[in-house]
């Protein structure tokens, strides 16, 4: 039933285009003032939810709430949202302030009233003198930010982004990110996002939904999904991972290739197919680990430079198959790590997820 | 909380009254133009079909029409005839126009736009004038009638002149479609074969034909759709060589054959629809030639073949320029050729001694309807079409027929209308003979190109307006008017002049639907050339490339000063 406390209640989304389900039984609830992500690769059904939020595609069968208002079979302008697509969608030929006013000329205030908030919201996006610019006299960022003034122009209680930073370069992307993170706390607005940029999800969103063939995986705080995935999928997508086949052994151990590992992780039945995902950052290499568990020792065959750190790719024969190990700058200078020489680490197991091997997609 | 986030006021104010008839508008729309192609166009199609199968008195008499159809010989002549002449005039037009088009796209001769602009002018012209240009030139009284005697022929009239005549009028269709065949080609292929030493013929052999392989079907096809179903040309110029677009005519119009005209328009359909069902085809795999990835070509200079091409486009643009002018001379000359002195008597006289001095005036206003309803309903069309919500069942069955006319010569379509509106229990059978009935048939025939343009110029917008004004309660026809149309505002101009054009030009459909009232510039040709009065025919010939070049250099200006105006918000974003 409409449980009145949350901004938007999805129960039992199902949306198919002809055979293709995009959407299957999605349960959520927004509270209000929340930032949610939908994250997923492409095709995972995220922006159709969004869509279907919106009412601009119709769900199969399931209904919406939001506030308490059931708006399962609305049009779009019956809800109550502020959009913005990836493209921006800005009216070309209207200038900035005419786009940011378009939706409040039809509320019949005065011409001053309109200007005055125009110029507020233009302000609150750091564009307070872009007015009379035409859209396409501005940078992508700056369209994008327009966009946005737009969407909140009319106070909605609920802003909708559609991957509104994809089409932007990097850096842009990197600074937007925090800006629309700081407005949306500033002004309390209950926003869903759409994106398939992990970094982007992680670093903006109070919870994040990572969704999969039109099913959610999982809904969670950005620490939830990385460092507790409940499903091999969120495990997988988000960040880098090793995965090890394995046979538990029962009693928290496991058997990988020659070598036996203990994990504080149990419940899988002795003699059953496993995976472990093991990230490459979960490893002891520094000081004294002769005394800790689940030690390896191998050959480095190739490091990867990937900036602040580094992977090097850790040929272990006992391990049977090779595994992905994070390295700092720092330490790989230390500790005189080089291509081709033998190193011994261990594997820090308290964040290592284990999956019976039939769960892996 | 801050006062930005504060739930406005007016925040839900979006009345149920409002939201209904904003979906209704939506809906409303597309039921209108279903119901409008649906009357207007496979309604009267239909009625051939059931026609076909009756006899004159109205029963119902099986396949007995096909069968007299089929035995009848000068019918069978007719088609033969036909489909000569529409194999002729495709197999000179095309490779004409390709090395046209070649020479526009792929070489380096100076003054592109000028030649392009020249092949263009068949276009603004009736089909009929480079027939009787032709008679000027070659006829009976030709001032070069000797020159027959050079290629073995003994009179222009009949199959020669048909093809000549046809292949002026279907050149710039051709060399359009060819020339945007010849403007999609990757540069790296030709970069790829200079890596490996290849020869120049050889490039153009394996890479420059096969990619325009598909421009080359598709310029065929409508050059021959095109001659299949002409009417003025083998009417004018076909001497005894009878055509079944001629006949057509003779069946319904001479012998009130109405049973036997539908079976001749289905056999007429036939080609069209098989050229029609290729040329979409074809177009299809056009498309996916070439990926987003792909480099336009830049052609390099070569002397020697730059020179040929220019050598070979300065002759067609003369004698494109030679057909008109010849037409335009012949109206100013007393009587050709025995007495050459100039005049304007064909234009101040001429008209009025033969009873169709009101013919230039109901052409203007039959074209100026055309432009000003025919970009207003198409457009507005295309947009309900692509950009509404709601009632989607109808859209499928909308494409298609938009689509129909293009398959349909207009003769066909002329058929269709007078036995649909002729019959006498029909409600709209007072449209019959009006002027409405002619723009609304002319409407229907040019409305397929149209239409294209149209969801091209829409297709090229962004498409969540519509979501974004949803989702700021503006109604979508607030958004199309202040945004959508300003936004596509020369494509509309653009479609206007498109049936401007076609509306004074066009003889096919019209030629079966005019009343003595309602006469038209371009049918009325055909009655002066009928009543010998061939320098009247000129002049009037002339005074519609006159009307046709004036109205698209004032369309061309507008939309040049449109664009002018708009070009701080039409300049491509800064990435």
């Amino acid at each position: 039933m409409a449980d009145d406390s949350a901004a938007v209640r999805l129960e039992g989304i199902n949306k198919t285009f002809g055979s293709f389900v995009a959407l299957e039984s999605i349960d959520l609830a927004i509270n209000a003032g929340e930032l949610v992500c939908f994250l997923g690769p492409s095709g995972c059904g995220k922006t159709t939810l969004l869509r279907v939020i919106a009412g601009l595609e119709q769900q199969t069968s399931g209904r919406i709430w939001q506030n308490g208002r059931d708006i399962s079979s609305a049009p779009p302008a019956a809800r109550d949202y502020g959009i913005v697509f990836q493209s921006y969608a800005l009216f070309p030929n209207l200038t900035v302030a005419q786009n940011v006013g378009y939706g409040l000329v039809n509320r019949r205030k005065g011409r001053s009233e309109l200007d005055a908030r125009v110029n507020e919201l233009l302000t609150l996006v750091g564009l307070p003198d872009a007015g009379l610019k035409y859209p396409s006299q501005m940078s992508g960022g700056q369209q994008q930010r327009v966009a946005l003034a737009r969407a909140l122009a009319t106070s909605p209680s609920l802003l909708l982004l559609d991957e509104p930073l994809s089409a932007l370069d990097a850096k842009v992307r990197e600074r937007l990110r925090g800006e629309i993170r700081q407005l949306q706390r500033r002004l309390q607005v209950t926003t869903i996002m759409v994106t398939h940029d992990q970094e982007e999800a992680l670093s903006m969103a109070d919870r994040v939904v990572v969704m999969n063939q039109g099913v959610i995986e999982q809904i969670g705080t950005a620490s939830d999904v990385y460092e507790r995935p409940e499903t091999p999928f969120v495990a997988d997508f988000l960040g880098k991972c090793n995965v090890l086949n394995a046979t538990a052994l029962g009693g928290g151990k496991y058997r990988v290739g020659k070598m036996d590992v203990t994990l504080p992780e149990d419940g899988n039945a002795a003699g059953e197919a496993v995976r472990i995902y093991v990230r490459p950052e979960d490893r002891h290499v520094e000081g004294d680990i002769s005394q800790l568990q689940n030690r390896l020792r191998g050959r480095i065959a190739r490091i990867d430079y990937l900036g602040t750190f580094c992977l090097a790719e850790l040929q272990c024969e006992a391990l049977g198959q090779p595994i992905l190990i994070s390295y700092s700058l720092n330490q790989l200078r230390d500790l005189e790590v080089r291509e081709g020489c033998d190193v011994e680490i261990a594997l820090r197991v308290d964040r290592v997820r284990v999956f019976p091997a039939r769960m892996a997609g | 909380m801050n006062a930005i986030a504060a739930p406005a006021a007016g925040a839900r104010s979006t009345s149920r009254w409002a939201l209904a008839s904003e979906s209704l508008a939506a809906r409303g729309g597309l039921v209108l133009l279903a119901c409008a192609l649906f009357v207007f166009l496979t309604v009267p199609l239909a009625m051939i079909l059931v026609r076909s199968v009756e006899g004159r008195a109205g029963e119902f008499v099986g396949l007995a029409n096909f069968m007299q159809y089929v035995q009848s010989p000068s019918l069978a002549q007719s088609t033969r005839n036909t489909l000569t002449f529409a194999a002729l005039t495709t197999l000179t037009t095309v490779p004409l126009a390709f090395l046209f088009a070649y020479a526009i796209q792929r070489s380096c001769i100076p003054a592109k736009g000028v030649w392009r602009n020249l092949a263009m002018i068949p276009i603004l012209a009736p089909s009929l004038l480079a027939a009787i240009s032709f008679i000027y030139l070659f006829g009976n009284q030709g001032a070069f009638k000797f020159m027959l005697g050079w290629v073995g022929l003994t009179s222009i009239y009949g199959m020669p002149g048909m093809v000549m005549a046809m292949t002026f009028a279907s050149f710039p269709h051709a060399v359009m479609i060819l020339m945007a065949a010849l403007a999609l080609s990757d540069a790296r292929l030709y970069e790829a074969a200079d890596s490996m030493g290849t020869s120049d013929r050889r490039k153009f052999m394996t890479i420059t034909l096969p990619g325009a392989k598909y421009g080359l079907i598709s310029a065929s096809m409508v050059v021959f759709t095109m001659a299949v179903s002409e009417f003025g040309v083998p009417k004018v110029i076909g001497g005894n060589t009878s055509v079944l677009a001629v006949d057509i005519y003779k069946q319904v119009i001479g012998q009130q054959n109405f049973s036997m005209g539908a079976v001749v328009a289905l056999a007429l359909l036939i080609p069209a629809v098989v050229a029609f069902v290729i040329d979409h085809l074809v177009q299809r795999k056009q498309q996916a030639l070439l990926t987003a990835r792909s480099v336009p070509y830049q052609p390099r200079p070569a002397r020697l073949r730059d020179r040929l091409l220019l050598v070979f486009v300065i002759v067609i643009a003369a004698l494109l320029l030679l057909v008109v002018g010849m037409a335009a001379l012949g109206s100013l000359i007393r009587v050709w050729p025995y007495n050459m002195s100039l005049t304007l008597n064909h234009y101040i006289y001429g008209f009025e001694e033969y009873g169709i001095e009101h013919a230039y005036r109901n052409s203007l206003v039959m074209a100026t309807w055309c432009a000003v309803l025919g970009a207003t309903l198409t457009f507005a069309g295309a947009y309900w079409l692509e950009k509404t919500r709601g009632a989607d069942l109808l859209r499928p069955a909308i494409r298609l027929q938009a689509l129909l006319p293009m398959a349909v010569p207009g003769l066909v379509l002329g058929i269709g209308y007078i036995l649909f509106f002729n019959l006498p229990t029909n409600p709209l059978n007072f449209l019959y003979g009006t002027m409405a009935i002619l723009v609304i048939s002319t409407l229907v025939h040019f409305y397929s190109s149209s239409h294209l343009t149209a969801v091209t110029a829409l297709k090229q917008i962004d498409g969540e307006f519509e979501a974004v004004s949803a989702s700021l309660k503006v109604p979508f026809y607030k958004t199309f008017w202040r945004v959508t149309v300003p936004v596509c505002l020369p494509s509309i101009l653009d479609i206007g002049r498109y049936y401007f054009v076609n509306a004074m030009t066009t003889i096919s459909a019209v030629v079966f639907l005019y009343s003595p009232q309602t006469t038209l510039a371009a049918i009325s040709i055909l009655h002066l050339d009928e009543a010998g009065a061939l320098g009247s025919a000129a002049a009037m010939a002339t005074l519609i490339v006159l009307t046709s070049a004036v109205v698209t250099a004032i369309l061309f200006t507008l939309e040049g000063w449109l664009l002018r105006r708009t070009q701080k918000w039409r300049n491509t974003a800064k990435t």
